[in-house]
């Protein structure tokens, strides 16, 4: 059956390689759920631990959500363009970007690199880690010259339409990325890898941390954005409705692009040498990029009041009964909405300049990053690999009912286990330890009920991830054959007669300028004054 | 750009929302110093066992009466294992790593720092009587989880400074950030 995609295979390619990671990554994820919560494990050891949360996050934050967005982005461009810019060119970025990811893992799981996803030195990895994620990122790179050409490609035909929210969407993304992993690649070019491979002796913590965190939020953003236009583009179609507002969508993506940058400092709050007023200018940053977030809720509330009073829902709250909760794709989403409210509203109080310390590096840290990445964006993106594989592959989704259950284990597996640990946190537990035990320190002994419900959420959630890995894998394998349909992205609500025309908010370009600047003044300054101190710099380490 | 007026209210609410949130944090900060620890001072980090201030670790009192605690990290320990504080009273702690990161933090307070190998960390803070823990919560190895140390803070009347001062210049004494 000729598919309706030109590009078909390559999005496969991209998506299995999320896939893959996502289904290892759960795997690991549940032997160090119970693992913190001290139940034996056959090869339990804290070797064994520090190695797999450095795999699962790296599997899960890295790999998982870098192929899913490549692989969204090359959809997105396909059904707007018909097909993307240059298939040889995104092949071989694929190829640069998959050995970069195997470069990587394999010193993982080797034990020659259990410095966690986020390898703060001074502890040192063995080189080809720091060498295989730079491939990783610059294999992205040429997932990015291909949305913007797409994109630039869209506005010379059209000149006088807007490109679709999708591809908008899409295209912000990809310009923070570039912008964002500016950071990480100094960081690697000028600072690991050299020091890594003993080419210097010596390297300044600090500065890494800082270009590491320059990257590290607009990396969340890069997760969660792609989240964000499913919502957008897709989620109102789904539930039978239309889109609220498209001109406060295009806003809410363009904030993100000039905003995300400016704010690294929130996750350095309690490191030395940065001085407090660039603390509190990176806080004030962090509450203005919140402000597109809130913009979303009201946009995407409505969107969904829309639908479900479509469907007959009356009344102040009947709309929301009326919701397809059955329908998988719909019922994802929803969900990883709910748990996202919750996951923002903590992102406030981690943003917040005084009360960061009560809950820095604590459990709360992990519980929160579970509703954000791993549910709103890692649930979106399960509830849209539902929507998207049969009009990809023509296969109907096989085990259905497992597809219906998933969202649901997954919601119920998270309460318990990430908003569990958010309590574990208040109580002061530190995140990423292999036992709560602490040797019966009277302190630590009120954690230990709260990681034994969180290992059981660990539990729910693990069979909530093979449901889905084995409705993928039977879809792709055993899908009855069903004809494809096309991608619709859903209509907006109130568009003028003869359609929208272009605005200030579709002027991405000139944003990611305004981006640049005001990236130019949150970190020049700081970084300069950094690099003009006494420095001293430190040897590298081996504690693992 | 036509947007609808409960989206128009519900912009400016949450707009009106976010400032709050920022001008409590700021006011706090600016007013009463409340905020993270945010000292700018460089160490090498291979000679801090022979630096004047952290040759020698543990609590000792300044020629102006101000309460100190010289704190080392190393994985997987942290030196002194145990500290003696009074409570009620201001006590400046200066810290810093002779490896990798770590990360300070006593238990069920707000008291916390990065501790990043060339550069000293600082903070002033007080505690009420009794008995905590000290963890470390910035991964630094396969002992990540064991290190801890205890702490106490008991009456002033009854505390006495483990060690003399330092011979450090005044201005490494004065711990401006507070909590
Ligand atoms: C099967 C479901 C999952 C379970 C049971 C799970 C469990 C865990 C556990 C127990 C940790 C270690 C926490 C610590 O020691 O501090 C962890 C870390 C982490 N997880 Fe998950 N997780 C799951 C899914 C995900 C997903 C879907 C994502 C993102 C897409 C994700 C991202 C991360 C990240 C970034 C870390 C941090 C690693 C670090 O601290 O270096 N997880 N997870
Ligand atoms: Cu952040
Ligand atoms: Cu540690």
């Amino acid at each position: 059956m000729p598919g309706r995609f030109t590009d078909r295979r390559l999005i496969l390619a991209n998506l299995w390689v999320a896939l893959l990671a996502f289904g290892v990554g759960a795997c690991m994820a549940v032997m160090q759920a119970m693992s913190r919560a001290d139940l034996e494990l056959p090869f339990r050891s804290p070797k064994m631990y520090y190695m797999s949360v450095t795999a699962h996050g790296i599997l899960m934050a890295l790999v998982f959500t870098t192929f899913f967005i490549m692989a969204l982005g090359y959809v997105v461009v396909d059904t707007d363009r018909g097909r993307i810019p240059w298939p040889r060119f995104a092949w071989a970025s694929y190829g640069v970007a998959l050995t970069g990811t195997v470069l990587t893992l394999g010193t993982v799981y080797s034990f020659k690199a259990s410095v966690l996803y986020t390898f703060y030195p001074p502890m040192q990895a063995h080189p080809l880690f720091y060498i295989g994620l730079t491939l990783l990122i610059v294999g992205s790179w040429g997932w990015c010259a291909e949305i913007i050409a797409a994109w630039r490609g869209a506005l010379r035909e059209r000149p006088d339409r807007p490109v679709s929210l999708a591809l908008h969407a899409t295209t912000a993304n990809a310009m923070l990325w570039v912008l964002a992993t500016l950071g990480v690649a100094a960081e690697m070019l000028l600072q690991l890898i050299p020091w890594s491979l003993g080419l210097e002796a010596k390297i300044d913590p600090l500065l890494a941390r800082t270009l590491f965190w320059y990257f590290g939020h607009p990396l969340v953003y890069f997760w969660v954005l792609p989240a964000y236009a499913i919502w957008y583009t897709v989620l109102p179609r789904e539930a039978g409705g239309k889109l609220f507002s498209d001109p406060l969508g295009r806003m809410t993506f363009a904030l993100f692009l000039v905003l995300s940058a400016p704010v690294g400092f929130h996750h350095q709050f309690m490191d030395p040498g940065i001085p407090a007023g660039w603390k509190l200018f990176h806080m004030a940053n962090t509450m203005l990029v919140a402000f597109p977030s809130f913009v979303t809720a009201f946009t995407i509330c409505a969107s969904l009041e829309v639908a479900g009073r479509l469907r007959g829902g009356t009344g102040l709250f009947g709309w929301i009964r009326t919701l397809p909760w059955g329908n998988p794709t719909v019922a994802s989403v929803l969900l990883a909405l709910l748990l996202f409210l919750v996951g923002g509203l903590g992102g406030l109080i981690n943003a917040s300049y005084a009360i960061n310390s009560a809950i820095h590096n604590t459990a709360w840290v992990q519980g929160h990053f579970h509703l954000t990445v791993g549910s709103a964006t890692a649930l979106t993106f399960m509830g849209t690999a539902y929507w998207l594989i049969p009009k990809l592959t023509g296969r109907a989704l096989q085990f259905e009912l497992l597809a219906k259950i998933q969202p649901y284990l997954w919601f119920v597996g998270m309460v318990l286990f990430a908003m569990v640990n958010h309590v574990t946190g208040l109580l002061g537990m530190p995140r990423r330890i292999f036992e709560d035990a602490y040797a019966g320190a009277p302190q630590a002994i009120p954690w230990h009920g709260w990681t034994l419900v969180s290992a059981f959420g660990g539990i729910v959630l693990f069979v909530s991830a093979m449901f889905f890995m084995l409705v993928m894998l039977g879809t792709l394998f055993a899908g009855a054959r069903v004809p494809q349909e096309p991608i619709v992205w859903a209509e907006s609500l109130g568009e003028p007669a003869g359609g929208y025309t272009p605005g200030v908010w579709d002027r991405l370009g000139l944003w990611f300028v305004v981006a640049v600047a005001v990236a130019a003044i949150a970190y020049g300054v700081p970084l300069w004054h950094l690099v003009h101190m006494t420095r001293y710099g430190s040897p590298g380490f081996h504690t693992f | 750009m036509k947007i609808d007026r409960y989206e128009k209210i519900w912009m400016w609410a949450s707009g009106a929302m976010l400032c709050a949130f920022f001008a409590t944090m700021a006011g706090a900060a600016i007013g009463s110093s409340i905020g993270p620890p945010s000292h700018v001072q460089t160490i090498d980090p291979q000679k801090v066992l022979s630096d004047p201030l952290f040759h020698q670790q543990g609590t000792w009192v300044d020629r102006g009466g101000r309460v100190h605690a010289t704190i080392v990290a190393t994985a997987f320990a942290w030196l002194p294992a145990q500290l003696t504080l009074p409570a009620a009273t201001p006590v400046t702690f200066h810290m810093t790593s002779i490896d990798v990161l770590h990360g300070f933090e006593i238990v069920r307070t707000n008291a916390q720092a990065t501790l990043i190998p060339g550069y000293v960390s600082q903070f002033t803070t007080q505690f009420a009587p009794g008995d905590y823990m000290i963890v470390c919560n910035e991964y630094c190895g396969v002992g990540h989880h064991i290190m801890a140390a205890k702490m106490a803070a008991i009456p002033r009347s009854q505390w006495r400074p483990t060690m003399a001062a330092p011979d450090v210049p005044p201005a490494h004494e004065n711990g401006h950030d507070s909590h």
